[in-house]
């Protein structure tokens, strides 16, 4: 046991001690939020960043002349041809698009040199169909004041109830929760694990295994650097959720002297009307919304979440830190651990993209307790779940599970170790490594 | 000191030692000699319990070697490895706490040990910007620090100048003077026949010889002299009590190689010699352990 100790010490303190870790522990989410951010930015701008879009309009029914809103990037001018001039000219124009209406608006044509794009013949139909309904509508003599009043919105609470009474499901927060520590748990599943396979070919490529394993057992070294770059892991998330509670905190303070006027509004809906009212209220203005946020935020039970986040990062870890460290004693360098990451990759790939596409959207689906249930999908699609509510005896079934495979994963890979850590200049194959598992010690 | 009794260890489709059997003295140098792939690897990987044998066992000073026999042996492999990002002085604490030292004795040691190799200003260097010969000395280091009873040193010299090879040995005698018995794996068969006690030699799996160095090599003995003397060459007769092997010319003599018939002695060389030849010396050639070495294990083959 002092052995182990000292081999987890060693690993820990030799990451830890690197400047690279504190660089990444602080760069690395100002990374990703920025990579997030310009992800947004560009999907919610692509109207904008396309290149401006110019569409001579030949409208014969005299509908649209003038009423379609030039977007940011799509200009309309309006032609005084006929239909049959402005096709023949239109190849010579410097017009990107001629939208052709005819009289009885069947038929209408888009015509364009190159295809055009699904975004641009989208928005053109949008804009086309909302101003013929608008025009049939006044035909119909409805009154413009009636239309605007039928044209209104509705917004969709969606709400719990269960014995313990009524709440707010706050779908997208449990939706943006379970979708980040997905996130986080299949990469640092990926990082870590192949961290425990690379310093598993460094001892091994360097010899000093050799002498490492006439003083403790294989089982020792393996289980020490596991442990020990397992609890690297584990500092780096705990320095970033204490980092982000701050950084919430002070940011929270902050919002709350910014917007006292309309948060004590707020409050006071919340504490004297019912909350009916008090989320109608805070919807109205932007600083209600913000409000709005900041309040289901609160609600999240934080710490329930962080403990299972917590249990889950480190079993899965575990888990598939296992199977790299045997991938590492396999193979001489590291080029030759393609042939074996497949096997580790694919499941983890194959729970990461049906889990952010059917799990967060199916969360108590059969097949998402089945994928919550497997210790090598567990991690990931019960991390997606747990905002969502996952009733305790699946949970408790899961994380028994997941240790029970967690220690059958390393019985096996603890056998195969042993034997490859001393296996030099010999090319590993799954045939070779099934007869490394059937050693005698 | 160590008694190895008819170990068997099987790999899946090759045998590596086959019911293999030696006793190796307290205080002794032992040296473990065999051609490539002969088990000598295995062998010395079991003695570490690194893998363990199918059957037969393996006494520690009398006692069956067990877990806490560690921190009594001390390993140094022929294929040498340090961790390379990692400081000297950290490495070889971390090595000596790994065989049970404290991180105090430790620190002592490799502090005074540190002093007598000449790497003393290197505790915080990485072992990536040592030479090759430094990184191997700081090896030697690790083996020994922890003052263990048996050392077993796998080809201790390779990667060594001379000077410090010379040095190493000096060390690895001091050590052997003050009671630590010493294996000893090695191709190079001058420094067994300079440092050895007692050997053994591994043949495919197994032992084929085994003994006191000065007992094998009287074992070979063929009867073989060098004799100078002035005079005409020797014509092979049939009252001769040897065989001519070879006879040349020398500058200023001539230097006969002989093989002493059976049933006769150097005395009768001599006997019939000094008649007819003035002789200048007479010396008897032992076969080297190299040659017994190469003979043993053609003959094997």
């Amino acid at each position: 046991m002092h052995k182990i100790w000292l081999i987890i010490q060693r690993e820990y303190l030799s990451r830890v001690k690197k400047k690279s870790f504190l660089i990444m522990t602080f760069l690395a989410p100002v990374l990703f939020i920025g990579m997030f951010g310009l992800i947004g930015y560009l999907v919610a701008k692509q109207n904008d960043l396309g290149d401006k879009k110019t569409i001579e309009v030949v409208d014969e029914s005299g509908m649209f002349t003038n009423k379609l809103r030039n977007g940011s990037n799509i200009e309309y001018s309006y032609s005084k041809d006929t239909y049959a001039a402005a096709k023949a000219a239109f190849a010579k124009s410097n017009y990107s698009y001629l939208l052709y209406v005819p009289a009885s608006l069947s038929g209408v044509q888009l015509y364009s040199e190159k295809k055009a794009s699904a975004l641009t013949i989208q928005n053109i139909e949008t804009e086309l169909s909302d101003i013929a309904q608008t025009s049939r509508l006044l035909t119909a003599g409805i009154d413009t004041a009636v239309l605007a009043k039928a044209r209104k919105p509705i917004t969709l609470e969606a709400r719990q109830i269960t014995e313990a009474g009524e709440k707010d499901a706050q779908t997208y927060v449990a939706y943006a929760i379970g979708f980040i520590s997905a996130m986080l748990i299949y990469m640092s599943l990926l990082i870590y694990g192949s961290q425990v396979m690379r310093g598993v070919i460094e001892e091994k490529v360097s010899r000093v295994v050799e002498v490492i394993i006439s003083s403790v057992k294989p089982f020792q070294l393996m289980m020490g650097k596991i442990i020990g770059i397992g609890m690297v892991g584990l500092t780096q998330f705990i320095l970033w959720i204490v980092l982000s509670l701050i950084l919430s905190t002070v940011a929270g303070t902050a919002l709350m002297h910014n917007s006292t006027p309309p948060m004590a509004a707020q409050v006071a809906h919340v504490q004297g009307a019912s909350p009916h009212a008090a989320a109608v209220a805070a919807s109205q203005t932007p600083d209600g919304a913000m409000a709005k946020i900041m309040q289901s935020v609160e609600s999240i039970p934080v710490t329930y979440t962080i403990c299972c986040f917590l249990f889950y990062f480190l079993f899965g870890y575990m888990l598939y830190s296992a199977v790299f460290a045997l991938v590492g004693s396999a193979v001489d360098n590291e080029t030759e651990t393609q042939q074996f990451m497949l096997p580790i990759t694919l499941p983890l790939i194959f729970t990461f993209v049906i889990s952010m596409n059917f799990v967060i959207n199916n969360p108590d689906s059969s097949l998402s307790v089945w994928l919550s249930m497997i210790p090598f999908t567990s991690p990931i699609a019960m991390m997606i779940r747990i905002p969502f509510g996952v009733p305790a005896w699946q949970l408790a079934l899961s994380a028994l599970f997941l240790i029970l495979g967690f220690l059958f994963t390393t019985w096996v890979a603890s056998r195969i170790y042993r034997v490859g850590i001393l296996m030099y200049g010999k090319k590993a194959s799954y045939k070779e490594i099934v007869k490394w598992f059937r050693y005698k010690e | 000191m160590i008694s190895i009794r008819n170990i068997v260890k099987q790999y899946a489709d090759h045998r590596a030692l086959d019911n293999v059997s030696i006793e190796i003295d307290l205080g002794k140098v032992f040296g473990l000699l065999g051609p490539n792939g002969a088990g000598k690897t295995s062998l010395i990987r079991i003695i570490n319990q690194i893998t363990a044998p199918d059957s037969g066992e393996i006494l520690f000073n009398g006692e069956k070697l067990g877990e806490e026999h560690i921190s009594r042996i001390g390993y140094l492999p022929e294929e040498r490895g340090l961790y390379k990002k990692m400081e000297i002085g950290e490495q070889i604490l971390y090595f000596a706490q790994l065989k049970g030292l404290s991180r105090k004795d430790a620190t002592t040691r490799a502090k005074y040990w540190f002093q007598k190799m000449e790497i003393g200003g290197w505790w915080n260097k990485k072992v990536e910007d040592l030479s090759k010969g430094m990184q191997q000395k700081v090896q030697f280091v690790s083996t020994v620090l922890h003052e263990p009873e048996l050392l077993i040193l796998d080809e201790p010299f390779s990667g060594f100048d001379p000077v410090n090879a010379e040095l190493i040995k000096n060390e690895i005698l001091e050590l052997n003077k003050k009671g630590a018995t010493i294996i000893f794996s090695t191709h190079r068969m001058e420094s067994v026949e300079e440092l050895c006690d007692s050997i053994a030699l591994l043949n495919l799996s197994h032992k084929i010889l085994d003994g006191k160095v000065k007992n094998i090599r009287n074992n070979y003995r063929t009867g073989t002299y060098v004799l100078k003397y002035d005079g005409d060459a020797m014509a092979a007769s049939a009252t001769q009590p040897f065989s001519i092997l070879s006879d040349i010319e020398m500058d200023g003599g001539r230097e006969l190689t002989l093989r002493i018939n059976t049933g006769s002695k150097v005395n009768d060389v001599l006997h019939y010699m000094l008649p007819i030849a003035t002789i200048h010396g007479l010396e008897e050639i032992v076969p080297t352990m190299n040659e017994i070495f190469i003979q043993t294990v053609s003959k094997a083959h």
